[in-house]
């Protein structure tokens, strides 16, 4: 993969001696839609931070594309009260978009009829296209997404996911995106990474729908998605530490202790 | 007029004009404490001003940067809260320059001068202080306008896009404390918050976009210093507090103001 917009090698985060991450490998090509699925506390912000640079790992190294422009859509915003910030000034922050950048930035999304708003009265899945739209101006190679249905609809939400999948059709970006709603994110996925503080299974959809690591992790949901589905031979206990019987046999893509 | 009128009203209307945007960035970035801590520490600055034998002036501005840094430094190397922190720093500052004063025994300053300002007092070595220190924030204040602003609105969307964040935020503090250094003369250390503050925030009902708030802020300055000094005038009042006073009213005015 030495076309990878970003690539992770046995990345390992820990905050005060607890470890969040563990060796992580994980890239993104060109055109690719990676997202991240796992439990609460699995470290999928963390991740996503330490990809960002907003954040050094403690071992392993984060190796991005040089120059390469990353627009990054974050969980939420809030925006001090006090500030008069229209939606238009708030895309206007990114260095030379004017106007008319911003209006059609925001036609792509849908959300062209917020523009003079100030920011701090759009709805919560109105808010989730305008950061899209900032993230869009400009123009990335990665999009990087933090929750991005977050406060969305039902209906909302897989329009918000066809909406990045033809994002990504039309600009050629890389999209990584941390996501909690399994069945949408199947459709709209090249590969999901299952994450609980370790890479507990990654691949195609359709392989790790099926993939026990992942009934484990989401449990009754998961069923209704398999489709594929091979043994499992690791669990994990309540803090999401692996717990390794006698019989596991580490395969090409074990990635846990 | 006369000549202290003259340089008091100018050397006024100089720090309103730079106030307006400086102090709509301490108002949206929550920032009033601390400019009150940098202005507490402004009296060390004075009194290791005199210790040294340096202009008081540069020491208030250097010892206002220092702070400025350690307190950087602090809240990144240590667990505590801001407040927390700020709360320290700020009366230790300021009792630490009045130890520090009271060993000096040849020197005779006037306290009441530094606490609260000697506007009418205003030499013109002060003025011409007053005027290259605003001036230099406002020309800084409009080329880091925007990032600054991106900076405040997100700052990790900010340091993604790939501003230098850290940077941005240790010029907007020393900004703050070069103001406060040259303010000192006018309103003193105990008061220079309140010009930064009240005029921000009487504007930000009434503003629609961050430009407006800022313009609007230092018209509202303005007029304060005009009628603060004008009180003074004619009804002997204390010029620092007076200025303080009519911005306090003019704030309360915005709040009856109907919101647009």
């Amino acid at each position: 993969m030495s076309e990878a917009l970003i690539r992770l090698e046995q990345v390992g985060v820990s905050f005060s001696g607890e470890t969040v991450l563990e060796r992580i490998d994980l890239a993104v090509a060109p055109r690719q839609i990676v997202t991240l699925i796992g439990p609460n506390g699995a470290g999928k912000t963390t991740l996503v931070r330490a990809v960002l640079g907003l954040l050094k790992p403690h071992t392993g190294k984060v190796w991005r594309q040089p120059r390469l422009r990353i627009g990054y859509m974050p969980q939420k915003i809030q925006v001090d009260p006090t500030l008069p910030l229209s939606v238009l000034r708030f895309l206007r922050l990114v260095p030379g978009v004017d106007r008319a950048a911003a209006l059609a930035a925001l036609q792509e999304v849908g959300a062209e009829q917020v523009i003079d708003s100030p920011i701090q009265t759009v709805s919560g899945g109105e808010m989730q296209r305008v950061l899209l739209a900032r993230a869009l101006l400009r123009k990335p190679q990665l999009l990087v997404l933090d929750e991005p249905v977050q406060g969305v609809d039902v209906v909302g939400q897989s329009e918000l996911y066809r909406l990045i999948t033809r994002l990504r059709d039309r600009y050629g970006c890389g999209v990584l995106m941390v996501s909690h709603d399994l069945h949408l994110v199947m459709s709209a996925t090249d590969q999901v990474v299952c994450l609980n503080r370790h890479v507990c299974c990654s691949g195609h959809p359709e392989q790790v729908s099926g993939d026990p690591a992942f009934v484990e992790l989401f449990g009754q949901t998961a069923p209704n998605l398999a489709v594929y589905h091979h043994h499992h031979d690791h669990s994990h206990d309540l803090h999401g530490a692996v717990i390794t019987p006698e019989t596991h046999v580490h395969g090409a893509h074990c990635k846990h202790g | 007029m006369a000549d202290f009128l003259l340089y008091a009203l100018l050397a006024g209307l100089a720090l309103a004009v730079v106030a307006g945007p400086l102090g709509s960035f301490v108002v949206w970035r929550r920032m009033a404490y601390f400019g009150d801590t940098l202005s507490h520490a402004a009296l060390l600055g004075v009194a290791l001003g005199f210790a040294l034998d340096v202009s008081p002036t540069l020491a208030v501005t250097v010892g206002c940067l220092l702070l400025a840094i350690v307190l950087v430094t602090l809240q990144q190397r240590q667990p505590l809260a801001s407040d927390t922190l700020l709360g320290i720093l700020a009366p230790s500052t300021l009792s630490l320059g009045l130890v520090v004063l009271s060993f000096m025994h040849d020197v005779r300053i006037d306290l009441m001068g530094y606490l609260f300002g000697d506007l009418l007092a205003i030499s013109p070595t002060d003025l011409a202080w007053i005027l290259g220190g605003s001036a230099l924030v406002l020309c800084l204040l409009a080329v880091l306008w925007r990032p600054l602003l991106a900076v405040t609105v997100h700052e990790e969307l900010a340091t993604v896009e790939g501003m230098p964040v850290a940077g941005l935020r240790l010029a907007l503090m020393l900004l703050i404390a070069v103001v406060i250094a040259v303010a000192m003369k006018i309103v003193g250390v105990l008061l220079i918050t309140s010009l930064l503050i009240i005029p921000a925030a009487a504007a930000q009902r009434h503003a629609r976009s961050p430009e407006q708030m800022a313009l609007g802020a230092s018209l509202l300055g303005i007029t304060a210093v005009c009628a603060g000094l004008a009180l003074s005038w004619f009804k002997d009042t204390p010029a620092g507090p007076s200025i303080v006073v009519s911005a306090a009213v003019l704030f309360l005015l915005s709040l009856a103001l109907p919101k647009r």
